[in-house]
């Protein structure tokens, strides 16, 4: 996929689509967010990087509206968020699909939801289906599928709800290297394309690098976000050349150097 | 099974039993076990009779109808105490009791509550069927993927939706393992009611034949009885097996 990778030059401060504003989150006794604040930029990328227990999940799933804060607030476009919304669209690590249904019915299930009528959510849905590069699947049934197109269903579902924040819990740890190499080129791409907010969780410092134009390295115990890194340059570069530029061998080292305390 | 390289079709050791009882029955062993021959000739030339199609009638009327509501009262129970804890610590205790209480000792009370007509047994019918139901239920409905559940809320399901849409199906393969453990307890249910409460249908068959030695007709009608529930069980098992397959992949 030839992409252009320029981004139109950003004049000032980029609009912020998500904030999340002193948020905590207890289980019992157990912190597993202390008052984190964090903001992410419209139509970026950002990832929530950090060790395994550090709450990224969380605060993903908090942001989505399935785990309500124990204190603190979060803002979409400015409103704050009470629960799932249409504003907002998961992409699960585990695809979530449903396995008795088929794929075209699987991703139209997000405006089957939504009470959209049967013909224009088949319609929609063919679209995303063809996007992802899923054509000619319509009809399987996801045991049929592997990890990799399972993977796409889901986002096909996720793209076809139109929401403008496209969550992503860990969305490729469940596929083969040589898949996720591809989808994190995809990514890239639909970033590029689609005009959508995109917060994706990971524990994979390369992946993080390679795909985001903000990185929030978060860290446990209490939880909360020790840095936050912005590659200034990957982005202008092309897809095939991001993973041998300086600054991206640079920023993997210097998290790592950020991470390598807290990893048992 | 293979016998001397040949490929024996399932269940063809039945043959050997079937001979077992043949032989039993010519060598006059005893009077309550007629020769197999004889308990079939005697099936087909009963099966005809009005007697025998209104003991059918009448325990498939009862049999129907008590696994029915079992069904419609038990799955949404089980589902709604798989989903809801405090409508789970309520009646889970309930439930376990009389799963395993014997029912038979409950009759008489069902016969003083609903009086010595079908309702009674249709009761004792339900009774037998429901608490096993209700169990896989709600197990089929806890088990869910939570991912699923999750799922389900984040693109704004109404409860009614994530209901319909996603505990249901999800949770089908465990509902049909219940309902099918549910029908064969049924059975038992129906035949006891029938014996005990008001004698009618197959119950008023056996009571009929028994009492006057009639003993192939006793068997015949047994016969019948142990194979209709067996394949009403391996029809719901075959149901089960294909819906495991689509379920089980996740």
């Amino acid at each position: 996929m030839a992409m252009p990778q320029i981004k139109p030059v950003e004049s000032g401060a980029p609009e912020i689509a998500v904030s999340a504003k002193n948020i905590s989150k207890n289980y019992g006794d157990v912190e597993a967010l202390k008052d984190l604040t964090l903001e992410f930029p419209k139509g970026q990328l950002t990832s929530l990087l950090g060790p395994s227990g550090c709450g990224k999940t969380t605060l993903l799933k908090i942001i989505a509206g399935l785990l309500e804060p124990t204190s603190g607030i979060v803002e979409v476009n400015g409103k704050a968020v009470t629960g799932p919304g249409p504003d907002r669209a998961f992409v699960f690590q585990d695809f979530a699909l449903l396995p008795w249904a088929s794929v075209l019915r699987n991703v139209a299930f997000g405006l089957e939801l939504r009470g959209v009528g049967k013909s224009e959510r088949e319609d929609i849905a063919a679209k995303y289906i063809k996007d992802v590069g899923l054509g000619g699947f319509e009809g399987s049934f996801p045991h049929e599928l592997s990890g990799g197109m399972r993977q796409r269903v889901g986002l096909a579902r996720a793209l076809s709800v139109d929401a403008e924040v496209l969550l992503m819990d860990e969305p490729f740890s469940a596929v083969d290297e040589q898949t996720r190499r591809k989808f994190q080129e995809d990514l890239l791409s639909l970033v590029q394309n689609e005009n959508k907010t995109f917060i994706f969780v990971t524990h994979s410092i390369e992946e993080a690098v390679y795909v985001s134009d903000q990185i929030a390295i978060l860290l446990p115990r209490p939880s909360r976000v020790s840095d936050i890194i912005r590659p200034s340059d990957l982005r202008t570069k092309d897809v095939d050349n991001i993973r041998r530029d300086p600054e991206y061998l640079d920023t993997v080292d210097r998290i790592w150097a950020l991470l390598r305390t807290y990893v048992e | 099974m293979v016998v001397f390289g040949y490929r024996l079709p399932g269940m063809s050791s039945l043959l050997i039993w079937a001979l077992v009882w043949e032989l039993v029955g010519r060598s006059d062993m005893s009077f309550f076990v007629p020769p197999l021959s004889e308990v079939v000739t005697t099936l087909f030339s009963i099966i005809g009779t009005a007697a025998f199609q209104k003991a059918l009638y009448e325990t498939a009327y009862a049999f129907v109808a008590g696994v029915f509501f079992a069904v419609v009262i038990g799955v949404p129970t089980g589902i709604l105490m798989g989903k809801n804890r405090l409508i789970d610590e309520l009646l889970l205790p309930w439930v376990n009791i009389f799963l395993s209480a014997p029912l038979t000792a409950l009759v008489p009370v069902l016969m003083v509550l609903f009086g010595f007509g079908m309702k009674s047994i249709i009761i004792t019918t339900t009774l037998f069927a429901i608490w096993i139901i209700i169990l896989n239920a709600r197990v089929g409905v806890m088990q869910i993927n939570r991912s699923l559940v999750e799922m389900a809320r984040s693109f704004g399901a109404t409860p009614w939706d994530a209901f319909t849409k996603v505990y249901f199906w999800a949770a089908l393969p465990e509902i049909l393992g219940g309902v099918r453990i549910g029908v064969i307890r049924a059975v038992k249910g129906v035949i006891i009611g029938q014996l005990l409460i008001s004698i009618v249908g197959f119950g008023a068959l056996f009571e009929l034949y028994s009492n006057n030695f009639l003993m192939a007709h006793f068997w015949a009608v047994l016969l019948v009885l142990f194979a209709l529930a067996f394949t009403l069980s391996e029809v719901l098992a075959w149901m089960e097996r294909r819906l495991s397959y689509y379920s089980s992949k996740r």
